[in-house]
């Protein structure tokens, strides 16, 4: 693969940011259900959006990732789409 | 955000949860419950309305160019709203594109807030006034982890709470009626945690 098919290619993702508000168990719970994760790569998830500042939650193409913001904001997350780099 | 003083907001904040205010839920089969006592019913009911009032109201504040786009389900505003706690409740899907960032609020702003204002009226309606046994079922469990989570952003931008692991306490003199809402704020974090306790 080339760069320019990969730049091409490359995935949108979701990334969810940390927050003084959200509890943990809550954006664990949120990324379960929202994304039908297991509880396991949920919980690395939210720890990483609380250790790390933010996570890549999800990826795919730039309209499903807008859903999977729009469906977060509605849980009170505070989430952002970008283009994978 | 209105500081209402909190009903019998003279006694200590700790000698509450001691005397059993910190209502909490209970898994229950089908959903959840628990039993709020008339005061605590009245600060959520307070608190789940003024989030649902500033979302709605400010929506309406389009004109008619706004009533048009808002038949069509658009929304009329392109950018983060200037209250501090609507930017919370209603933030940028972009960071660093402000463009795309108008173009996702056109297309999504009033489903997000017509869902906020559900939450809301899923919690008044399901809290009587009076306070009372509340039974819940698994929807209803969900519109409620939602509303309290929304009350919870709200109070923490108006207290200002900045970092998680801050003495609140420490934040407001003790005749400031913002300090009883501190306590208030904690409170809801018991309780969503009851919430989702009860549900996982």
């Amino acid at each position: 693969m080339t760069g320019q098919q990969s730049a091409l290619d490359a995935p949108w993702v979701t990334v969810v940011w940390n927050d003084p508000v959200n509890l943990m168990n809550y954006v664990t719970y949120v990324f379960q259900r929202v994304f039908g994760y297991p509880k396991v790569k949920a919980e690395k998830l939210m720890l990483d959006v609380h250790h790390k500042g933010k996570a890549v939650v999800s990826s795919g193409t730039r309209e499903a990732m807008e859903r999977d913001a729009e469906t977060l904001h509605g849980y009170g997350l505070w989430a952002t789409v970008s283009h994978d780099s | 955000m209105t500081w209402d003083p909190l009903p019998g907001d003279d006694r200590g904040r700790d000698e509450g949860a001691e005397q059993g205010l910190a209502a909490s839920f209970k898994a229950v089969p089908g959903g959840a419950a628990a039993f709020f006592e008339q005061p605590q019913a009245g600060v959520i009911r307070s608190l789940v309305s003024q989030v649902a009032e500033l979302v709605s109201a400010d929506a309406e504040a389009g004109g008619e160019a706004g009533n048009l786009e808002a038949e069509l389900g658009l929304s009329s505003h392109e950018q983060a709203p200037d209250d501090p706690v609507l930017a919370r409740l209603l933030p940028d899907a972009y960071s660093d594109d402000a463009g795309a960032a108008a173009e996702f609020r056109r297309y999504t702003e009033e489903t997000l807030r017509s869902g906020k204002v559900a939450s809301a009226q899923t919690v008044l309606a399901s809290l009587p006034p009076g306070g009372g046994e509340v039974r819940l079922s698994e929807p209803e469990c969900q519109q409620w982890l939602r509303a309290l989570n929304d009350v919870r952003l709200a109070l923490s931008v108006r207290l200002g709470i900045t970092d998680e692991n801050d003495d609140l306490t420490e934040h407001f003199q003790v005749d400031d009626p913002r300090s009883a809402y501190v306590w208030v704020y904690q409170w809801l974090a018991y309780l969503q945690d009851s919430l989702l306790d009860a549900l996982t």
